[in-house]
């Protein structure tokens, strides 16, 4: 198993992934600083949590443009594995390997704080160690987490069950209320077509240790893990 | 040098008076130029200089056997262990957050961030401690907003987690807003970095964001009263960019492992003047800068705005001769500009070129040691009167009291504050911004680290001495709750005009109030900042020395599943039955609505706050306690609300408990009164807890049991739900309507 944690300058969850998946697996990624182009076949390719080049312009969007990136979408071609946590999908909607964009949140706010989350696809590379239906409670931390695409994608999204995480309470009703940063349809999490490219806002890697309040995420790395090996 | 026309307006903008510049002219033995002029006038402003403050603060306990480095530095230093340090200071940015809130507050951050990594610490936490005018004004939700935005976007960004502060409102605070930051880091033992210059000839370089025009006189502005033409100050407001400092942290850190740094300072307020001088001041040499390389945003500036500009994310660096090329490779990595601006000299003296010639010559030592140092006049607070007899609610009406104390502005749940924080990030925070000190993991080690600010501004207003002592014992009562020893301080005093003898006079006495109280729990002041002149036309803000406090658990619990509270477990009052209701927030909110008077704070009792500080210590560590809380504003139930619906739990009060209070006045002294030293704590083991108070002799009194949905309080009962709705939702109101 080979995965990677990109650098870009301005990313900050990319240590904590590393800790998380070091604290799951035993296993230590390689970080990949963002102007690299030439580098080594990884199983699975992880584009962090932060501000990549500060947020400018829109979130992700210089992200999306950075060197790295092209490599990255040959990759995603055939088959690697690439998961975008927070600003990472971001720049993965820029960079158009997941429909869809992310807004500023409805409260235009930066909210960090725990919610719950259902999975609504466990048959995916990411989610299969969750039960379907499994209500799991994980933080989000962002300002532009607001999941917005038109009809029709979302109409794609649906019949090809490419929505993986919904916004939800502890009971697991996905209504508006639960909704944290007016996402549409409580999207908080979806998958490509192909299935091996997801983007979700909610932060696994924060709920991976008891001591953190929370040991939710631990299964989302255990389904990539088991995937790869 | 060209002379100087008009020099009383020049001595009137730059913030001097006519003794400063007739010690200038003796320093000289010359006229200064505009330049130099510019330079004195930012080093010898109240801000950098404490020329008010410096006599009395030397009298603080600096020292211990765990402190490295005590204030002077850019921050404090004490050792914590197995070759780890932690490295940590408060800062205020009052002023300029006041002007223009989102960036005053934001460079408030990076300010203090740079602060703590300067010394080759890397930042894990950022905490503040807030104060605003009434909450019901449009102004101060809208400097609220500002403030709360500003933090939130640096620290968000920089991807060090926000846990902790506080937030306090109250009308005194309508002119002059605190915003005070403070940031807590951790260093190996052996890689600390300070800001001594040394070895002649060596490079000065400069590394971060260029220079601009922004922040000229910035240090000047923060030395000086607001009046009604204060918004013509917004131009000396920084403005921020958390992006290009996380690239600066990323790479000075990465240079530091690099054995090529002589020392390192940032610039900060003063800019490049206070920098340079400082660093060249501590190793008694000289430094020659050349203007001509400082990198610039804009074309034109002059060498006096280059100079006093406080454009942030710089750095000021003095490297080892030879190893340029080794830090220019590191900054070029992380796409920076870094120049050669300067070398050491052994002239003692500050010279500033331009196009080969010498704008700017000043004697270093002299500057440093020779800055003015005042005398203030002062006289003693006079002592606040007892509030007299006054009528105590029905018992019966204990709902109504409970709910509009809980939603107070000031005892209600910040979340809406918080939440704007990104408070996880880093992975490591255990006990995030809820009730009393957060609780942050020493990262990849078994430590944990306690921290919290405080300060009762209505006990420091009310008697500075007595008030500060409390804010230093509440500070150490929150950091012993969550199972730490408490191990030093880092002060910010918020004061008005020292020039004022009253004002003098309050801040004396509350530095009287630190020494004492930090002698008697041995408590080192490790840093820490002044900041005067939070008046507004002739009047000042209320006294608030803010406590930076930190404590450590050695040996922190991996698991907190068998401290979960379940229905039953055993609610605890450590100390006495209390019987003080002078100047508590139930007298503030329920009673003396509109009184300026709400009598002496309550009296300071340093042997129950030791004896009772141990016992829970104690109680920890034979894991005999689920949760904990001290005691403070709201008194024993607003203390234990906190902690309760955190948890989502009510409780039934004991009838023992408040069955002695046969009147009214003496049940809601016992349920909402404040004094010193208590504590309440949760258990599933009664027996042992009794026993070891008995031991311990220390006052143990059970209050109750825990319960799942209700509180119970002299057969009234609340709904969990009503109490939630309260406190967690009643801020959300504040600011919407």
């Amino acid at each position: 198993m080979r995965v990677a944690i990109v650098v870009f300058p301005g990313s900050n969850c990319d240590r904590d992934i590393s800790w998380a998946i070091k604290k799951v697996s035993g296993y230590k990624p390689d970080y990949l600083w963002h102007k690299e182009k030439n580098f080594i076949n990884y199983d699975l390719i992880i584009l962090p949590g932060g501000f990549s080049y500060g947020d400018y312009l829109r979130c992700g969007a210089i992200g999306s443009h950075s060197p790295i990136m092209n490599e990255i979408k040959k990759r995603s071609q055939k088959g690697v594995k690439i998961i975008g946590i927070c600003n990472g999908f971001q720049i993965l909607t820029e960079s158009k390997l997941l429909p869809g964009s992310l807004l500023q949140n409805e409260n235009l706010k930066f909210i960090c704080k725990k919610i719950f989350l259902k999975v609504k696809n466990n048959n995916t590379f990411f989610s299969k160690k969750y039960k379907l239906n499994e209500i799991i409670n994980v933080p989000i931390a962002h300002m532009e987490g607001r999941y917005y695409c038109n009809k029709e994608t979302l109409k794609e999204l649906e019949n090809n069950k490419q929505i993986i995480f919904q916004y939800c309470n502890d009971n697991g009703d996905i209504k508006k209320t639960y909704n944290p940063n007016g996402s549409i349809m409580n999207i908080a999490g979806i998958i490509n077509l192909k299935g091996n490219v997801l983007g979700m806002m909610p932060h696994p890697e924060r709920c991976s240790e008891e001591i953190l309040g929370g040991e939710n995420g631990i299964k989302f790395f255990k389904s990539i893990f088991e995937s790869i090996n | 040098m060209e002379k100087l026309t008009n020099l009383k307006d020049l001595l009137n903008i730059h913030n001097l008076n006519n003794i400063e510049y007739k010690k200038i002219t003796k320093i000289l033995k010359r006229e200064p130029n505009l330049l130099e002029l510019g330079i004195y006038s930012v080093m010898w402003s109240e801000h950098c200089s404490y020329k008010s403050s410096k006599r009395w603060l030397k009298k603080l306990p600096t020292k211990s056997k765990i402190v490295i480095c005590g204030p002077g530095e850019n921050a404090g230093i004490i050792d914590i262990g197995d070759n780890d340090s932690l490295v940590f200071k408060i800062e205020s940015h009052n002023h300029p957050s006041y002007l223009e809130p989102f960036q005053g507050a934001a460079t408030g951050v990076g300010g203090i961030l740079r602060d703590i990594f300067t010394m080759g610490a890397r930042p894990i936490a950022i905490l503040n401690s807030l104060r605003f005018g009434d909450i019901k004004k449009k102004k101060q939700k809208y400097l609220l907003s500002g403030v709360v935005s500003g933090i939130s976007n640096y620290g968000n960004c920089m991807g060090i987690p926000t846990v902790g502060g506080e937030c306090y409102f109250n009308e005194d605070y309508n002119k002059n807003i605190l915003v005070n930051a403070m940031a807590v880091g951790v260093a190996k033992k052996n890689k600390l970095f300070f800001s001594k210059a040394s070895g002649i000839n060596n490079p000065v370089i400069y590394v971060g964001a260029k220079t601009g025009k922004d922040g000229i006189h910035g240090a000047t502005m923060a030395s000086a009263e607001f009046d009604n033409n204060s918004k013509q100050k917004k131009p000396t407001v920084q403005v921020g960019d958390p992006f290009t400092e996380k690239l600066v942290m990323e790479a000075c850190l990465e240079l530091m492992q690099t054995n090529t740094i002589i020392a390192i300072q940032d610039m900060g307020a003063a800019g490049l003047t206070c920098s340079s001088f400082e660093m060249a001041a501590k190793g008694n040499c000289g430094i020659e800068l050349n203007i001509n390389k400082i990198p610039l945003r804009e074309k034109d500036m002059t060498p006096y705005e280059i100079m006093l500009s406080e454009s942030q994310e710089r750095m000021l660096i003095i490297l080892k001769k030879g190893s340029e090329k080794k830090a220019k490779k590191i900054f070029d990595k992380w796409d920076l500009d870094m120049s050669i601006i300067g070398k050491i000299t052994n002239s003692k003296k500050m010279i500033i070129k331009k196009d080969n010639s010498t704008i700017a010559n000043i004697p270093i030592a002299l500057t440093e040691k020779n800055t003015p140092e005042y005398k203030r006049p002062w006289v003693k607070p006079t002592k606040v009167k007892n509030i007299k007899k006054f009528i105590f609610p029905k018992k019966n009406k204990v709902k109504e009291v409970i709910f509009k104390l809980l939603k107070s502005p000031n005892l209600t749940s910040k979340k809406w504050v918080w939440e704007q924080y990104d408070h996880m990030v880093m992975c490591d925070t255990i006990k995030p911004p809820s009730y009393g000190a957060a609780l942050v993991r020493v990262h990849g080690t078994n430590k944990s680290l306690a921290m919290t600010t405080d300060c009762n501004s209505n006990y420091c207003k009310h008697d500075p001495f007595i008030g500060t002592i409390h804010a230093v014992s509440e500070a150490r009562r929150n950091i012993i709750s969550t199972g730490a020893i408490p191990l030093a301080i880092t002060n910010n005093l918020n004061f008005g005009n020292p020039e004022d003898k009253n004002i003098m006079g309050q801040f004396i006495m509350s530095i009287k109030g630190m020494i004492d109280s930090c002698k008697k729990y041995f408590l080192p002041v490790i840093s820490g900042n002044v900041s005067f002149y939070n008046e507004t036309n002739k009047i000042g803000i209320s006294p608030t020395p803010v406590i930076g406090m930190i404590g450590l658990i050695k040996n922190t619990n991996s698991s907190n599943k068998k401290n979960l509270l379940k229905e039953n477990d055993k609610i605890f009052l450590i100390g006495k039955k209390i019987n003080n209701i002078s100047c508590s927030s139930f007298l503030e909110r329920i009673i003396l609505k509109n009184n300026k008077n709400l009598g002496p704070p309550p009296p300071i009792n340093y042997n129950e706050e030791i004896r009772n500080g141990n016992f829970v210590l104690n109680l920890f560590k034979n894991n005999l306690i689920k949760c904990c809380n001290d005691i403070s504003s709201g008194g024993i139930i607003i203390s234990l609300l906190k902690m309760l619906i955190n948890k989502e739990f009510g409780a039934e009060i004991k009838e023992s408990f408040i069955n002695d209070s046969t009147n009214d006045q003496k049940f809601y002294q016992i349920l909402f009164g404040e004094n010193s030293g208590n504590y309440i704590v949760i258990t599933n083991n009664e027996e042992k807890v009794k026993k070891l108070a008995k031991k311990n002799k220390v006052n143990l009194f059970k209050i109750g049991t825990t319960k799942k949905n209700y509180l119970n309080i002299n057969n009234q009962i609340i709904k969990l739900n009503e109490l939630k709705n309260n406190f967690e939702n009643s801020f959300f109101n504040y600011i919407n309507n």
